[in-house]
């Protein structure tokens, strides 16, 4: 049988020893990073059977102890006023919006007997349609952040002091910034009542400015757009409209511009639909493979210093007035050819979008979406995108007037330049020579510079709005009253600029004057409080007029661009972004979604460079020994340099990198001036969590994320925590992939194989698989069955649900050493398959592959649990109850997802034994753990589901908490239907709709219909053959190009001959 | 030998069998009291008029013999003469319909309240645990004396043998006594550790368990006084019983919408504690001021000085809580009381005539099981459209609920012994 190969590792692809070795050690724990403990006290000692006899001693002990104890007397404490819209125990849903910089997302905040404890996308909003980031969905750990600062501070010589009252406060900084230029910093700002505040600030001290500074900046586009429409903005972009797509760089699913509305739009062209299904064809062309080249149907590596000639030639080939420049690699070339015709064919309905920061490039990139029609279409001039505004000069300018004395005072609010500003040190120095006011949450690099700090709100503490595109509003409101002595920042801008005797004198009836205002009575106002958002009945469409004059010149520049050997691109991550979130361990346990590397930022480098640079011969198929690169956490590390800084990381080799690239991500490397302090102020996650890179952004009129580049060994190691070196498919087929013309000709034909292969596995000619393949009964679902299915068409792989998984279910994190010992705790994981391009065998396809519980029929790990704490439902749920799990981890050794987890230490002090975090005691865990078992941080945590404890297995529960919910709700509103409103957290924080659950008995479900009918040619079950039964089924990927995908390919079968050869010989 | 573990084992298996005997009475003996417990004890008392009349003699007394399902399934429409005296005795209440309880239940009900004896009841186990005790005693005592009888038989039966073994020339070795006999002493510390591993465990099972747990409250707060005499509903304060998994305790609030103007206790019921001292009620009226910030002599609640919306004194009540589960079991009132139709006291006891609370049921995992087991649901009931329309998903239950497979629809035939449906 011809299958393509689907790997996850190099190791796997080659079969090495060294991973053949590691893969027989399922469970294996001799990847301590710890070795030097072994001579530190006796409980480390290596003698087994004594150490038996001093736990079972020990544990006889606790026993006996805990069993003499009291039962407690616990407190019952009504409110002394309840509230009338408060029903204890019931939560409550409030429209808001999250805010980060200028991300905007709407969204609804559940709040639980006055917590907020969980985001969700606000479907009302016709941007993003309920849709969501990891960072939007992290977020809400934000607000119980205990690094956060409780109260106002001033500065007293190093050390800051409370400053009691606000008046005093108020008094304090007024008289410092009396008469003097005031700059406010700030990062974008789309509140429209927030900007008038600040113009009313600014009326009042001349000389003033407000500056908009973003920490990676979209300033190339902004002035791009400046040169060619008239105007400094972004236009919105329209992907649900194009049927081509092309990327010059632009992570368009992962963190570009607005990531949640990009996913929905693009998501709409990929879903199959109907017997002659059309998909947009995504032609993305990048240095580095990021989340978005992921899912490009064809993907074209370049050095970063060629982004400007391939958009060059891109415009040639579309007929533009500019010489094409030569483009040595065949492949690329052909690659533009490629996308031009489909450009050229697609008759405006295509869109181009590039990552670049330079202004040149995107003057190229505008000439392109003119010359195809795409402006009115694709691109709307109408309503513009409010996310970005910063121009990078402006920066260097505020700089120069701080040092001049042309402005005497800057109030920070929302930003970090102090870590960000890739001349940190020069604005620093800057900022001493002025009064400085901040307002951010925690003393981060920029604040413990500042002279007086004047914490805002979190944004779960706020009334605001937001203007995320022109017409389209957002409204923030308060979801609980501020945890500390904090003050929104208008506010006090509102004060210091107050007339005496102003009425107002505070946001919140500013704000509500505002609004009021704007939207005529109190009615509309209350109601868009509940909607959250306010928008226009249809939505304008508008082009541009593009005037074509800067072309020539930006052409020329372009041209000249010089590249060099090695290049550097730098990058931001699904989960740590800019690195504002940098002290949010649920974004920092996140595996990154391509190299699966967690707590750490690295350097990522082709196979190709790490062999010639390292010796690391990843690639080598002849199998046998080589390098145990991949098996051990350690990797080698290597000194990077650009702009003359430079930075030391370590190497991850992913395939899918240009050669001559290296890649690293911003947002990491956070550090307090006296760097003790780092998790004191800027948080125990944050500290010792990767390396800045900032500081070798370069600038060439506008920040330039690239660079020429050299980079050397080091001879040193650092280990790093991945996940997706530990756990395999052992070859078994997992993923299903074909194109669109095979499946548009025979759509049956994709898994008509697997079927085939499914009814001759049943005994005495029976063609009932279900029933006859297995000696066990077939159980009955009276009522219920609860499945899941997943389209691998539209997963994009951006993680949302896996931190919407955690916030639900309390999943704990587990910090970088444990994720080195493939202990980390997440229920649902995005398993990432490379496979060989069949055209290009030095560039890889990936597949994205949420992995979670099955809840297998016939489940595996049930019949093995000798204590029937793992069971099955009458609703086809595979049940974990953990008050019966003993710990024998029978069930995740059987499990043939390995998505069962087991609570190896006591992360979240849910053990009745406070010994069991002592590390004394052999529970060696990073202090970011330590974070999560703070009283103030575990008021996120969901009361409705059980913290575990210390020795038992976890998993995907099917959210049956929202489960059972629904059905209550269903019995007494007496209407079986209301069960089909059930969303579990992983498919409602998905921004493309990629998950659909539901009741499989009810025809009428989402679930049935795609199973039975809408999609019966793609729905496959992973590992069907085992006859597990798994209630969660997938939908094969269809990938719209040329290329072969999939059963047919050949190079692939080539592949594994040559291999199988290699093993008989 | 062979011939003593003979017996050993026959000795063992009829104590076995006796266990087993007195485990079924024990149950057997629950349902009428049961049903009354759970559907009529909360107004009604077999021998002593209460919120509703005396039911002892009630055969006597109604008109008719089929009489007591029509009454019982709907007063409100019950007019025939007796009927109105019935009502107009007892106005302004009128009898709660029990449309769901069976003829049969409704006679085990009437069985169980002729058959009541009153008991000098001292609070804690209710009558039927005491019957069950005493049983056990009995068949203890009968097995101690089949024990003993059986080893004198033992004891002759050695003997007799030696007799007859001397008499007939057989030599035998000098039997070892009874106390240094192995066989005896093994028996011996099998017993003991039968029981002693009984007695262990349950106290390892029942550890955390706090059945009869009766705190002292920071209020004397009567639910006799309040749910009892005065007849509140039991929602009004605990409104979250419906709604929510909390049932919840009320705010000082909503004791102020009736304590504004019921600021002494004239009540007709002498306010007692468990341990005897007389309560001054007017006095735990005063605390409830003080919680919440209520000037009694002005009849008007504090000024806020310190302005943070509350008047200045008032502090919410820190009630000691009762009904303890541990943090694995997700338990939701609104399931019960809204979808499962269930009364309060089915759990929580005759809450109407507790003084002081105390914990009623001993919420194991084995007592919730069992109710599931059970207790029906409200069941579809595809011909006539009556019952919970949720359940007319459950096509197979109504296929053979029609073929007769089935003859209704308990708790857990729908799942509710299931793990997941209170561990997650």
């Amino acid at each position: 049988m011809s299958k393509k190969k689907y790997w996850q590792s190099f190791g796997e692809l080659n079969q090495t020893e060294s991973f053949q070795e590691s893969s027989k050690n399922e469970f294996k724990e001799e990847l301590l990073p710890l070795a030097d403990l072994d001579d530190k006290g006796i409980l480390d000692a290596k003698t087994p059977r004594r150490d038996f006899l001093k736990y079972l001693g020990f544990s006889t002990a606790a026993a006996a102890v805990a069993a003499s104890c009291e039962t407690p007397v616990r407190k019952a404490v009504p409110f002394l006023h309840k509230p009338d819209n408060v029903i204890p125990g019931v939560a409550s849903y409030y429209a808001s919006t999250y805010v980060n910089g200028g991300d905007t997302i709407s969204v609804v905040v559940k709040q639980r007997d006055g917590r907020p404890i969980k985001i969700e996308g606000n479907e009302l909003s016709t941007i993003t349609n309920g849709g969501t980031t990891a960072q939007a969905q992290a977020s809400v750990l934000d607000l119980y952040d205990n690094t956060r600062l409780r109260y106002p501070m001033q500065k007293n010589g190093k050390e800051f002091k409370e400053v009691t009252s606000f008046d005093a406060f108020d008094k304090m900084v007024g008289a410092a910034i009396n008469g003097k230029a005031v700059a406010i910093l700030t990062s974008t700002v789309n509140s429209p009542s927030t900007l008038a505040i600040i113009n009313e600030f600014i009326a009042k001290y001349p000389g003033s400015r407000h500056v908009q500074y973003d920490a990676v900046s979209y300033s190339g586009m902004l002035l791009a757009n400046e040169a060619c429409y008239g105007k400094k903005a972004i236009p919105s972009y329209h992907f649900d409209k194009a049927k081509v797509i092309v990327s010059l760089g632009a992570d368009f699913l992962g963190t570009w511009l607005s990531p949640a509305e990009f996913n929905n739009q693009y998501s709409k062209n990929r879903k199959i639909k109907g017997d002659k299904p059309e998909l947009s064809r995504h032609f993305q062309f990048e240095s580095m493979i990021s989340l978005t080249g992921s899912n490009a149907d064809d993907r074209y590596t370049h050095k970063p210093s060629e982004t400007g000639a391939v958009a060059l030639a891109l415009l040639a080939k579309l007929g533009g007035a500019v010489s094409a420049p030569t483009i040595a690699d065949a492949k690329l070339a052909k690659g533009i050819d490629t996308a031009a015709a489909a450009l050229k064919a697609s008759n405006g309905a295509a869109l181009v979008v590039c990552g670049s920061n330079d202004v040149n490039v995107q003057i190229i990139v505008n000439a392109i979406n003119a010359a195809i029609g795409a402006n009115g279409t694709t691109i709307n001039w109408a309503i513009t995108s409010n996310y970005k505004a910063g121009i990078d000069a402006d920066m260097i300018n505020l700089v120069k007037d701080m040092n001049s004395g042309a402005i005497g005072a800057v109030l920070i609010n929302g930003v970090n330049p102090g870590y960000s500003y890739s001349d940190c040190k020069g604005f620093k120095d800057a900022l001493a020579k002025v009064a400085s006011v901040s307002f951010n949450a925690t003393m981060d690099e920029t604040t413990e510079q500042c002279k007086f700090v004047l914490p805002s709100h979190h944004w779960l503490e706020s009334w605001g709005d937001t203007e995320p595109k022109t017409g389209y509003y957002s409204l923030i409101q308060p979801t609980i009253n501020p945890l500390f002595k904090t003050r929104a920042f208008q506010t006090s801008l509102i004060k210091w600029s107050a007339a005496a005797g102003s009425q107002v004198n505070d946001y919140e009836t500013y704000f509500k004057t505002y609004w009021n205002a704007k939207l005529g009575s109190a009615d509309l106002y209350n109601k868009a409080l509940q909607d959250g958002v306010v928008e226009p009945a249809t939505m304008p469409v508008g082009g541009g007029s593009f005037n074509g004059a800067k072309l020539a010149e930006a052409a020329a520049a372009v041209a000249a661009a010089k590249g060099g050997a090695v290049e550097v691109v730098l990058y931001q991550k699904v989960s740590v972004g800019d690195g504002t979130q940098a002290n949010n361990p649920w974004l920092q346990e996140l595996p990154d979604p391509v190299s699966k590397v967690t707590w750490d930022n690295y350097a990522m480098m082709s196979p190709a460079m790490a062999k010639s640079l390292l010796g690391l011969d990843v690639m080598n198929q002849e199998g046998g020994k080589q390098s145990d690169y991949e098996v051990h956490p350690e990797k080698p590390v290597v000194k990077i340099t650009a702009n003359g800084k430079s930075v030391e990381l370590p190497v991850i080799v992913l395939p899918g990198m240009n050669a001559a690239t290296i890649a690293l991500a911003v947002g990491y490397g956070r550090e307090s001036a006296d760097k003790e302090a780092t998790a004191a102020n800027i948080g125990k996650s944050a500290k010792g969590a990767g390396k800045n890179v900032y500081p070798l952004v370069g600038f060439n009129g506008t920040n330039s994320y690239n660079a020429v580049a050299t980079v050397e060994k080091t001879g040193k190691m650092y280990p790093l925590a991945q996940t997706q070196v530990h756990g395999f498919t052992e070859s078994r087929p997992v993923i299903y992939e074909t194109n669109l013309t095979a499946y548009t000709a025979k759509p049956g034909a994709l898994l008509a194989e697997v079927k085939a292969e499914l009814e001759n596995i049943t005994a005495n000619g029976s063609k009932d698989f279900v029933r006859d393949a297995t000696i066990y009964p077939d159980y009955e679902k009276p009522g219920i069955k609860w499945g899941m299915s997943i389209d691998l068409n539209t997963c994009t792989g951006c993680s949302a649900c896996v931190v919407a998984c955690t916030a639900e279910n309390n999943v704990s994190v587990v910090g970088k050493m444990q994720v080195q010992r493939a202990h980390e705790m997440h229920w649902l994981r995005i398993d990432r398959y490379f496979t060989f391009n069949s055209e290009n065998h030095d560039d890889v396809d990936v597949v994205f592959q949420p992995m979670l519980c099955q809840h297998c029929d016939n489940a595996p790990c049930e019949n093995v649990c000798p204590v029937a704490a793992t069971n099955h439902s009458t609703e086809g749920l595979n049940q974990m109850t953990y008050n019966r799990c003993i710990g024998t981890r029978y069930c995740a050794n059987n499990c043939p997802y390995k998505v069962r987890r087991f609570n190896w230490l006591d992360y979240t002090g849910a053990d009745s034994f406070p010994d069991n975090q002592n590390p004394m005691l052999g529970a060696y865990m990073d202090e970011s753990v330590m974070q999560m078992n703070d009283d103030l941080t575990r008021m996120v945590l969901n009361p409705d589901v059980t913290v575990r404890s210390r020795g038992v297995i976890e998993k995907c529960s099917f959210c049956v908490q929202r489960l059972q919910d629904s059905k209550l709700e269903a019995k007494k509103q007496q209407d079986p239907s209301l069960v089909r409103n059930v969303k579990v957290a992983c498919m409602q924080a998905c921004p493309t709709n990629a998950i659909s659950f539901g009741n499989v008995n009810d025809k009428e479900s989402d679930v049935y219909k795609i199973r039975n009918a809408e999609q019966k040619h793609r729905s496959f079950y992973v590992m069907e053959q085992l006859h597990v039964l798994p209630n969660v089924s997938y939908l094969a990927k269809v990938r719209n190009t040329d290329r072969h995908i999939g059963v047919e390919e050949h190079g692939g079968e080539k592949h594994e001959a040559k291999k199988g050869d290699k093993a008989h010989a | 030998m062979s011939r003593y573990r003979k017996i050993l084992n026959r000795i063992l298996v009829s104590i076995f069998l006796v266990f087993l005997l007195s485990i079924n009475i024990q149950s057997l003996a629950a349902d009428g009291a049961a049903l009354f417990k759970a559907n009529c004890a909360s107004c009604h008392k077999p021998d002593k008029d209460f919120s509703g009349p005396a039911l002892k003699g009630w055969k006597d007394r109604v008109p008719a013999d089929g009489w007591i399902y029509k009454w019982v399934h709907s007063p409100i429409d019950q007019n025939d003469p007796y009927a109105i005296a019935l009502k107009n005795k007892w106005k302004p209440t009128i009898m709660t319909s029990f449309p769901q309880l069976k003829n049969e239940e409704i006679d085990a009900i009437m069985k169980y309240v002729d058959d009541y004896v009153p008991e000098d009841l001292t609070k804690g186990g209710t009558g039927t645990a005491k019957t069950a005790d005493d049983s056990s005693l009995l068949f203890g005592i009968l097995t101690l004396v089949l024990a003993l009888i059986a080893f004198i038989l033992l004891q002759v039966n050695s003997n007799l043998r030696k007799l007859s073994d001397e008499k007939e020339g057989v030599l035998r070795t000098e039997p070892v006594p009874f106390y240094k006999n192995k066989t005896y002493i093994m028996a011996g510390v099998l017993v003991l550790f039968a029981i002693g591993g009984y007695y262990t465990i349950n106290g390892a099972i029942g550890m955390g368990r706090m059945q009869n747990y009766q705190p002292v409250q920071p209020i004397f707060y009567s639910h006799q006084v309040h749910a009892g005499t005065n007849q509140i509903s039991c929602l009004y304060c605990h409104s979250g019983a419906q709604d929510s998994k909390q049932a919840s305790i009320p705010s000082v609030n909503t004791c102020m919408n009736c304590h504004k103007s019921i600021s002494k206790y004239e009540g007709p019921d002498k306010l007692v504690r468990e341990d005897g001292t007389p309560v001054d009620g007017t006095a735990e009226i005063e605390k409830l001021y003080a919680y919440a910030g209520w000037n009694s002599a002005t009849k008007t609640y504090n000024p806020d000085k310190n302005n943070d919306g509350i008047p200045d004194g008032a502090k919410p009540i820190e009630w000691v809580k009762i009904h303890n589960l541990p943090d694995h079991v997700y338990f939701n009132h609104s399931q019960h009381v809204k979808v499962g139709k269930q009364n309060c006291q089915t759990c929580h006891g005759n809450i109407q005539q507790m003084p002081e609370v105390y914990q009623f049921s001993n919420l194991s995992m084995g007592w919730c099981v069992n109710c599931h087991r059970e207790t029906k649901v409200d069941f579809y009931n595809q011909e006539d459209k009556s019952g919970n329309k949720y359940y007319s998903i459950y096509e197979k239950f109504h296929k053979d609920l029609k073929s007769g497979k089935m003859d209704s629809v308990t708790v857990e035939k729908i799942g509710g012994t299931e793990c997941q449906k209170c561990h997650y």
